[in-house]
């Protein structure tokens, strides 16, 4: 498999990778995307062209801009696919994606693209839906900001962007680890200063 | 360490003749208590002492795994194989004493899914009879498709026809009637699982069809044990016991190495489970890969060797045994 563009550190087994999306056979194609993610749909399609497959009449496109305002949803609807929605948030979208992945038939082809945010959540829908997890392709691009749950609280706090961060729940300094979540699409947030309370390093804005 | 999964003797119950290919057996425990329990496409390993000769062949269990009293198999007998099932279906009587495995699962039921979709050809019926009762238990939607060579052969179809009616869909070679397989496919709703067993050729149609079909590797399974091929004579070198062994034409190479008294680990014994890799020292010659576990690219290197179901042909082989 071909890697994202973005690069991220080596880790461990838990963070998930990504990879370029690519053309595949099936009975119709699910795409769903926020702000820079458009690049990757963009260039699915340019790449789907290259092999003279058009994937047009069959694709049902969900974009939404993403938290850092990126909206590229004009470029998208000059493509000319059989559905296209544009909304302002990724949970505007959610009951669409619902039901688009549960109305499905099996050979449905799923791709992923933008912040890691929209691909976690989307993944954990079709997971859901009774899609396996590694059965959809994913391609990351844009911000790295992180969607966290506070392991103590439960809560959790979208777009993280430093580390350590507050908790917007309950209050605590938790450090990001990059343990991740398939169920809930979240990284795992875990406090800093249990044992010196107080003692908080400085934060540092990591994920940009 | 033993190998394989742990054994237990155990009574023949019962032998019925379900037709003059295929016969079921029971086996309950020698002292009348509950056997280990099992989840649906559980196989247990039956021991045999064919006059002098060990065989030790896996068979799925049929049986309901709610129903802990003892366990159910069928074998449908091979007249061309290396008489395994033979043996089974000529010399195994009710209240023999046979030494068998707990059950080990490679064809589990994958508890995600929304709905079932269950495939069988032949005698690659018996784990999907286990897989239904706890399906039909849970409430979990399933379908099944069988096929078989004739009605005459294919009884099971009408005994779960009466249990689980329009769920249960029959086909019959010298009827005429067959699976529609690309249409079946296409025509499967979000967070189906499919499951395959059967004949090899069965298995790999449906796996391509699948594939172009868009379905993702995930949602499919499939379980195919392999009965180790006869073949040539050959001699194997086994380094770590200073051993060298012959290997008969009908006797597996995995056999023969328990026959030479080293204790090779196995689990499945037909090809499917990768317990028994084992590495290739040095090797003049052609290895005939006949697993489904190594990749093309470890079979082609040579390195890796599957003893139960694969052999060999040429001037030397060595492994680290």
């Amino acid at each position: 498999m071909k890697m994202t563009t973005t690069k991220f550190e080596p880790s461990i087994t838990t963070r998930p990778v990504y990879g370029i999306l690519e053309p595949q056979q099936g009975s119709a194609h699910l795409m769903i995307a926020d702000g820079e993610g458009a690049g990757a749909i963009l260039d699915l399609f340019a790449r789907a062209g290259q092999q003279g497959i058009d994937l047009r009449p069959s694709t049902h496109l969900i974009y939404v801009t993403a938290a850092n305002g990126t909206d590229l949803s004009d470029e998208l609807s000059r493509l000319g696919v059989a559905k296209f929605y544009h909304g302002p948030t990724l949970a505007a979208a959610m009951s669409r994606i619902t039901k688009a992945l549960t109305d499905a038939s099996m050979g449905l082809q799923i791709y992923l693209a933008g912040t890691e945010s929209l691909i976690g959540v989307a993944q954990s829908e079709a997971m859901k839906a009774g899609f396996p997890h590694d059965g959809m392709q994913t391609e990351h691009r844009g911000s790295l900001a992180r969607r966290v749950q506070c392991v103590h609280c439960k809560g959790i706090t979208e777009n993280v962007k430093t580390d350590p961060y507050v908790c917007s729940h309950c209050g605590l300094s938790l450090y990001v680890r990059d343990h991740y979540s398939r169920r809930i699409a979240a990284f795992q947030g875990v406090n800093i200063d249990a044992e010196d309370p107080g003692q908080v390093p400085d934060m540092v804005e990591k994920f940009t | 360490m033993s190998a394989g999964a742990t054994r237990f003797p155990a009574i023949v119950a019962e032998v019925t003749e379900i037709n003059n290919l295929i016969k079921t057996f029971r086996f309950v425990r020698e002292d009348g208590a509950e056997v280990p329990p099992f989840s649906g496409g559980s196989h247990i390993v039956v021991e045999m002492d064919d006059d002098g000769t060990r065989r030790l062949n896996p068979y799925s269990l049929m049986s309901d795994p709610a129903d802990t009293g003892g366990y159910s198999i069928s074998v449908r007998r091979e007249d061309g194989g290396r008489g395994g099932s033979r043996f089974m279906h000529t010399r195994v009587k009710p209240g023999m004493t046979m030494t068998i495995s707990y059950p080990v699962n490679l064809f589990p039921i994958d508890g995600r899914a929304k709905k079932h979709l269950l495939l069988a050809g032949g005698i690659g019926i018996t784990p999907f009879m286990a897989h239904m009762a706890q399906l039909s238990e849970r409430n979990q939607i399933f379908e099944l498709h069988y096929g078989a060579a004739s009605r005459a052969v294919g009884q099971f179809g009408d005994r779960l026809r009466k249990h689980y009616g329009d769920r249960i869909h029959l086909y019959y070679d010298d009827e005429g009637t067959m699976m529609d397989l690309p249409s079946l496919l296409r025509g499967q709703p979000a967070g189906t699982h499919l499951y395959v067993c059967g004949p090899k050729g069965m298995i790999n149609a449906v796996m391509k069809i699948a594939r172009e079909a868009g379905w993702p590797r995930g949602a499919l399974h499939s379980e195919e044990f392999l009965a180790p091929p006869v073949g040539l004579p050959f001699e194997v070198e086994l380094a770590n016991s200073g051993k060298t062994v012959q290997v008969g034409a009908a006797q597996s190479l995995l056999e023969a190495i328990e026959a030479a008294g080293v204790n090779a680990p196995y689990l499945c014994r037909g090809g499917a489970c990768g317990q028994c890799e084992c590495e290739v020292a040095a090797v003049d010659g052609e290895i005939e890969h006949n697993d489904h576990w190594l990749t093309p690219e470890e079979k082609a290197s040579n390195s890796k060797i599957m003893p139960c179901v694969s052999r060999f042909k040429g001037q030397r082989l060595v492994l680290n045994l």
